[in-house]
């Protein structure tokens, strides 16, 4: 039996998992953009909390919204929204986080319609009026989530969610666990498909299908696997699943990553014991941060120092989607530390997702040569 | 393609802004006293972003520094690719607006037409007019090892609400704070209020000054809006500002009273939107001059005149991070349509220009329904402008000035 076929199906066609939900439970769908979305809300409010990710078409009606100069995310997702791709959407939530965000927010809201949220987080995290705000901020973001949903969130409720995400957020730790003891244990694509299944899940269901597959996983017997180049890949968001396959056939295995569909998503729960929101508040201030949020000037470059020592990488494979500024602008940095600590590094920009492919994989192959 | 008669201007020398002399006086003495070796000067420097809180650095006596500023010039004085090539070997990607790049590729080779800005001692920044400047900052305070204040304004997307007004408001006692300690000094309080007070009325002579274009025909264009810019946002809150804006808008005024325009003729009216192209300024400038349009006003340096309504000038730590929140960049789309809208009925404008500027995201994404909001609400013909502030490598000479000619024929009909 083939463990990974759900997730396949449903990270092939989310938008599909999300009408059949709907159908199934007659909830309401929320949409969201960023890791920086409070989903324990959504999923306290009864809805489903559903990240957009492009869905790779080819642009035509998003150019008379966006300029060439976008990137090709946000671009993207606002062409299916535009060609109705996103019509199950009862409506869509805007972390504030970067600028091109920000300004989706606004041509979201004049030009699609739906329930519309825009959740402006802090972008400092690392101040007392910045904790303070965070929290009014998640409880205008209640409020908001009550009006546009006509719910009530109640404690118990959040408390739940709360409890719920957590599970989801273990599962998925587990398995990124599991692929560094045993890099072969699972396919990159494989664990692309779940995290991708895993964005836009009914929480409660994915949790338990995650326990269920860690359990499997990791009662199978070690096979010998031959010595391979162990990776971390780091950047933008990555919607490219080729990317695992090119990395594997070239002898690399990816341990880690600094993505916001990966590990930024699942480090760091909120503490279930503590008053809900306030719990919440403090799991987002203090995740792993973003380059698009400010928590100190090294933070992510040690970061990605340590899990490369702590995890016993040979590289690190940069991953940077073109146009995007928060990463570019942390990029060299970020280099400069690797290079003091001697671990090598490779820059891939992305620009689309077709024509990238056999460039990444002559670059990729060169890399792994070398390391 | 129709051509255009060399217009003969008798009058030129009658419609040179007289005040431009002493502006360049003022500039060169303002950057000879921070380029000043360190021992000599005594005062701090401060590097700080062009939207953010620069008064409490005046009472202080802390000199500003605008890396925007120096851009700006190096754009001007079509510095800019080298730079801008400098900073891609370093591995910042070209898609990075362009006066970061710049400034990060001089901070290491001290290049630009003053040789590098002198070496900052703190650094302020204001993310009130993009995220850049954020990741920006951060890579100066890393590059120059010293303290970072983060001035964090949220966006209006429809509704300022409390919440932000008490967050930005608690900001500004720790803005206060971070000074004394990088200055290791107590802040002047009563210097606040007088610093207070002198920016708020460079604020509003400043907007006096751009109103004087209402007049037809208009005694100066955007043009000369963004040369006169620099001493707002460099030095509001000196007395320098305010004496000298008295006497640019005494000079605008008698321009008025004579009928002295800019143009020799001006037949169509427009606004401007987003940055300037520095490194173009003169060449557009004679397009729209050979075709009798008039630049009247701007969404740029209007961004300097204070957005807040009835505020008491004696309490200005009170009120400064509010009003550095709103600024109109730092607001929702339709809110800055709305903000256009107003200045074409304000200035009687026939047209508007927008500048799709590859380096500055959130001041370009949202032109197009902006574009719409104005075709339906108002009717008026609009032009978009493919380019980029300092990178010259993003201009077009002779697809930008096709399309100056086709939005001209438009405004004919
Ligand atoms: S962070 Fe980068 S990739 Fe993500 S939406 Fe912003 S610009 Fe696009
Ligand atoms: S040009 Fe735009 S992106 Fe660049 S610093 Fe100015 S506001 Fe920010």
């Amino acid at each position: 039996m083939d463990h990974f076929q759900r997730f396949r199906e449903i990270s092939a066609n989310p938008g599909r998992y999300a009408e059949e939900w709907k159908k199934k439970t007659g909830g309401k769908v929320v949409g969201h953009l960023c890791s920086y979305t409070p989903v324990e809300l959504i999923v306290a409010a009864g809805a489903l909390p559903f990240r957009i990710l492009s869905s790779g078409a080819q642009i035509a009606q998003a150019d008379g919204y966006l300029q060439a100069y976008c990137c090709g995310l946000v671009r993207g997702v606002l062409e299916d929204a535009l060609a109705g791709r996103l019509a199950f959407l009862d409506g869509t939530v805007f972390p504030h986080t970067c600028d091109t965000i920000q300004r989706l927010s606004d041509i979201w809201r004049m030009n699609i319609g739906g329930f519309h949220a825009d959740v402006i987080l802090p972008v400092k995290l690392d101040t007392e009026s910045a904790a303070e705000y965070m929290l009014a901020v998640l409880q205008r973001f209640k409020a908001d989530l009550e009006a546009g949903l006509g719910v009530t969130l109640s404690e118990a409720a959040l408390g739940e969610a709360i409890r719920i995400c957590n599970r989801g957020r273990k599962g998925l730790e587990r398995l990124y666990a599991l692929r560094r003891k045993r890099p072969d244990a699972i396919a990159g694509s494989d664990l692309h498909a779940v995290f991708r299944a895993a964005l836009v899940m009914d929480r409660a269901e994915l949790a338990d299908a995650l326990e269920k597959l860690a359990d499997m996983l990791e009662s199978r017997a070690p096979q010998a696997a031959p010595p391979v180049k162990r990776l971390v890949l780091s950047g933008g968001l990555c919607s490219m699943p080729d990317i695992y396959q090119v990395v594997e056939s070239s002898g690399g295995r990816v341990v880690w990553d600094d993505f916001c569909t990966g590990a930024r998503y699942f480090e760091g729960l909120v503490d279930e014991n503590g008053a809900p929101l306030a719990a919440i508040a403090q799991r987002y201030r203090q995740r792993v941060v973003c380059p698009a949020k400010h928590a100190g000037i090294h933070n992510r470059g040690q970061y990605l120092v340590d899990k490369v020592k702590s995890y016993q990488a040979d590289g690190v494979i940069f991953l940077l989607l073109k146009f995007c500024d928060p990463h570019a602008f942390d990029y060299p940095y970020m280099k400069a530390m690797l290079d003091k600590e001697n671990i090598p590094s490779m820059l891939f920009e992305i620009e689309d997702q077709i024509s990238s492919e056999g460039q990444l994989r002559t670059r990729c192959e060169a890399f792994l040569e070398m390391l | 393609m129709p051509t255009y008669e060399k217009i003969i201007d008798s009058d030129k020398e009658r419609r040179k802004i007289k005040a431009d002399r002493r502006m360049r006086e003022i500039m060169t003495a303002y950057y000879m006293e921070a380029k000043t070796p360190k021992e000599q000067r005594g005062k701090k420097i401060a590097w700080i972003t062009s939207g953010g809180p620069v008064e409490p650095l005046h009472v202080m006596d802390v000199i500003p520094i605008y890396p925007e500023n120096y851009g700006a010039m190096i754009g001007a004085s079509k510095m800019g690719v080298d730079l801008c090539e400098k900073a891609e070997e370093m591995g910042y990607a070209r898609d990075l607006c362009s006066y970061a790049r710049a400034d990060i590729a001089s901070a290491t080779v001290n290049g630009g037409p003053i040789g590098g800005l002198p070496e900052p001692d703190m650094l302020i920044c204001c993310n009130n007019i993009c995220g850049t400047v954020l990741k920006w900052y951060e890579v100066q305070a890393r590059y120059f090892n010293v303290p970072l204040f983060i001035l964090d304004t949220p966006i209006t997307h429809t509704t300022f609400n409390d919440e932000m007004r008490r967050y930005v408001t608690r900001q500004s006692a720790e803005y206060i704070r971070f000074l004394e300690k990088a200055c290791g000094r107590r802040f002047d309080y009563d210097r606040m209020a007088e610093v207070g007070a002198l920016s708020i009325r460079a604020q509003e002579l400043w907007q006096a000054i751009l109103d004087t274009t209402m007049s037809k025909p208009s005694p100066m264009t955007c043009f000369d809006a963004f040369f006169h810019l620099a001493m707002i946002v460099t030095l509001r809150g000196t007395q320098t500002c305010v004496d000298y804006y008295e006497m640019l808008l005494a000079e605008m005024k008698e321009r008025v009273a004579q009928g002295i325009g800019m143009l020799p003729v001006e037949k169509y009216r427009l606004v401007w939107d987003n940055l300037p192209i520095w490194y173009r300024l003169r060449w557009l400038s004679n397009k729209f001059m050979e075709r009798s349009a008039c630049l009247v006003a701007d969404t740029y340096t209007s961004g300097w005149v204070s957005q807040m309504p009835s505020v008491s000038s004696t309490d200005f730590l009170g009120f400064m991070g509010e009003s550095y929140a709103r600024i109109f960049l730092n607001s929702g789309t339709d809110l800055m349509a709305e903000n256009i809208i107003r200045m074409v009925k304000k200035y009687d404008a026939d047209g508007v220009v927008f500048h799709s500027n590859r380096s500055c995201k959130p001041y370009s994404f949202g032109q197009y329904d902006i574009q719409k909001i104005l075709r339906k609400k108002l009717g008026i013909p609009t032009l978009m402008i493919e380019a980029d502030m300092v990178d010259e490598r993003s201009f077009s000479e002779s697809q930008i000035e096709t399309r100056i000619d086709a939005f001209i024929e438009m405004m004919k009909k």
